[in-house]
């Protein structure tokens, strides 16, 4: 079990880099807390793999430094790290029993045979794989072979933190939530530090209890999953979490009010106060679920036009055109639907103001 | 589905059902048909029912040829399978040095036999020949015409520089295709090069080394242009293999009904052969332990 720092890395697969866009990952500077469950969410090809890759080991970054619990490593080999990864695809030694792809990792450090037994069996125990411990691996379904992968890697006592590779997208869907409570589980009972890769943004939200979000090789936002949903610190971070993402609209500042082309939004006061500091460039942002759509005019409403009406189960997500700019709601089961016009009102809570993609904040 | 008669179904198999006929069944009843026939000339002929079978299965230099098969085709399994595999393992990964090194590695499999035949006598040639003249200036007089075993060592280092070019390429493309993370895999749970190799590569490079095995056995089971090119079965009967027996007789005696005999033992062995290292190799690994 181990903090582990990241101290100005950076990493280019080129061997010359010349500007930013040459660099995989940018410039990360960060800790991971000892014990913590942390998330890894961003689109394909913005670095998260690449990340993962420096803090197991298997790619020593261009720049910067790896260090775990105070001591750099950014030298060392994986195996010489304590560090267990799980892929994308169960990854096992085919002609091996459960039990010796278990044993493996310990074989390979030496450790005599009693301890390895019993070891085995512990995190079989914990893993439900006792019963299967003298099958052949190869023979096992895809969720208990990523279970074998991850077993492998709490074998090892001395296991400073499992770094996971999207692990569930080879799982039938059934099983993922299964896995994934198996995970939680095992995180809980052994207390250790757990960063989690992925582009799916509910297992990033249910697993984890930081999740960390990366756009174009740098960390945009780290946050529990309701700060990403409520605060999202970057324009990216409001349209990539939430389905569908954050509403924007570009406006200008008229007092208390927001003005998008001649319609009105009011402000609440600290709001408008931050956004009289910064007049250019500036873009209101509003979750789906708290932009309220109304089949009349209410107070305080400004009109628009409707698109599109797709029903979603329990909730309706209503498509509206406002002054040019499309903008999405959820309507709650029971409401009723608007047909042509429909009358937006923005709750004063819940507007988020953004100056050049980023959100406006009171310091 | 389970209707047989007057299902248009066959009428799609019948391609493949007249070109195998052609190529293969019509042929091979042809040589099943003189294994049983005595014939003088045209027209006559004597039904002999096994006796050819009977006398060739009883030939004693057939059954020398047949040893000398066996001790040949082993030899060239236990040679060039390791080899290649070793070669596969030493090849560069990507970039241009992997597209060079596989040409070079291909070019001996470009050359027809007869006349990798003709290479290997002027290359071993004791007056004139790069490797028999510089193995001669050691001290060591080396004539693969003279000395059965120099004939012996001249066609396995043959054999060997000829074929082992197919298993590398076969086991470099077994390589090629596992994935980056069972390494990577391999590294975090510490395992060393030998371990990687014996747990993942080889194991993940049983269907094509199964192909190479086979290929490999089967061919040098039939060996025939090389040794005839090069000793012509000689000196004495030293190199004289299944084939070059079989075409003696044939040929050389024009004995079609034990030559036809000896055709379908040949054929047989090596089905048997095949079949048993293809049942080996699918099970290896592959079976709950008992």
């Amino acid at each position: 079990m181990a903090k582990i720092t990241l101290d100005n890395v950076a990493h280019s697969y080129i061997a010359n880099p010349r500007d930013e866009t040459d660099y995989a990952l940018r410039l990360i500077d960060n800790i991971w807390d000892d014990g913590g469950a942390y998330a890894l969410l961003g689109p394909s090809g913005c670095g998260k793999t690449t990340l993962l890759n420096i803090i197991s080991g298997l790619l020593t970054p261009s720049k910067g430094r790896v260090l775990y619990d105070g001591k750099d490593v950014t030298d060392l080999p994986p195996e010489k790290r304590n560090i267990a990864q799980v892929f994308q695809f169960p990854v096992l030694y085919d002609t091996m029993t459960v039990f010796d792809n278990l044993a493996f990792p310990l074989k390979n450090r030496g450790f005599n045979k009693e301890d390895i037994k019993t070891r085995v069996l512990e995190v079989a125990q914990i893993l439900d794989l006792t019963k299967s411990l003298n099958q052949k691996a190869a023979r096992l379904s895809a969720d208990a072979k990523q279970k074998i992968s991850l077993g492998r890697g709490l074998v090892r006592s001395d296991v400073a933190a499992i770094l996971f590779d999207e692990p569930l997208t080879v799982i039938d869907p059934h099983l993922k939530w299964q896995l994934r409570c198996k995970l939680k589980e095992v995180h809980e009972q052994l207390k250790l530090t757990l960063l989690y890769v992925t582009h799916d943004q509910v297992e990033a939200l249910t697993f984890a209890d930081q999740v960390i979000v990366m756009y174009e090789g740098e960390i945009v936002q780290i946050g529990t999953p309701q700060e990403l949903f409520e605060n999202p610190s970057h324009k990216f971070v409001g349209y990539f979490i939430g389905s569908p993402g954050m509403n924007f609209i570009p406006c200008k500042i008229d007092g208390n009010k927001a003005m998008v082309n001649g319609a009105g939004i009011e402000l609440d006061d600290t709001t408008a106060s931050m956004a009289n500091k910064a007049s250019e460039n500036l873009e209101l942002g509003i979750r789906p679920l708290y932009l309220q759509v109304h089949a009349k005019e209410v107070e305080n409403s400004v009109r628009a036009s409707v698109k599109t009406i797709e029903d979603q189960g329990n909730f309706k997500i209503v498509t509206v055109h406002l002054s040019g700019h499309i903008l999405r709601a959820r309507l709650p089961e029971g409401k009723p639907t608007p047909s042509e016009n429909a009358w937006l009102k923005f709750p004063k809570d819940w507007i988020r103001l953004f100056h050049n993609e980023k959100l406006l904040t009171h310091k | 589905m389970d209707k047989w008669k007057d299902n248009k179904a066959w009428f799609l198999v019948l391609p493949v059902f007249i070109l195998v006929a052609f190529s293969a069944i019509i042929p091979l009843m042809t040589v099943v048909n003189y294994s049983l026939q005595d014939i003088f000339g045209p027209g006559q002929r004597v039904f002999v029912g096994t006796e050819w079978f009977q006398e060739v299965l009883s030939d004693k230099r057939l059954h020398d040829a047949l040893w000398r098969q066996f001790l040949f085709s082993g030899l060239v399994l236990l040679i060039e399978m390791p080899l290649g595999i070793l070669i596969a393992l030493m090849m560069p990964k990507k970039g241009w040095a992997a597209s060079v090194s596989l040409v070079l590695i291909a070019l001996p499999l470009l050359i027809p036999w007869n006349v990798i035949g003709t290479i290997w006598i002027i290359f071993t040639r004791p007056d004139i020949g790069l490797f028999g003249a510089a193995i001669n200036s050691l001290g060591t007089a080396f004539d693969h015409t003279a000395r059965s075993s120099d004939a012996w060592i001249t066609l396995m280092l043959m054999e060997v520089w000829h074929w082992t070019p197919l298993v590398v390429l076969l086991a470099y493309a077994g390589l090629r295709a596992i994935p980056e993370a069972y390494f990577q895999a391999a590294k975090i749970d510490g395992a060393s090069t030998w371990a990687t190799f014996w747990y993942i590569q080889l194991p993940k490079m049983r269907g094509v080394l199964t192909i190479a095995l086979l290929l490999r056995f089967m061919d040098s089971f039939l060996i025939y242009a090389e040794p005839f090119v090069l000793t012509g079965g000689g000196p004495g009967n030293a190199t004289t293999f299944l084939s070059i027996y079989l075409v003696k007789i044939a040929v050389g005696q024009f004995d079609l009904g034990p030559a036809a005999a000896f055709s379908l033992v040949y054929f047989l062995i090596i089905l048997l052969f095949s079949w048993l290292f293809y049942q080996v190799l699918q099970n290896v690994g592959k079976g709950e332990k008992a």
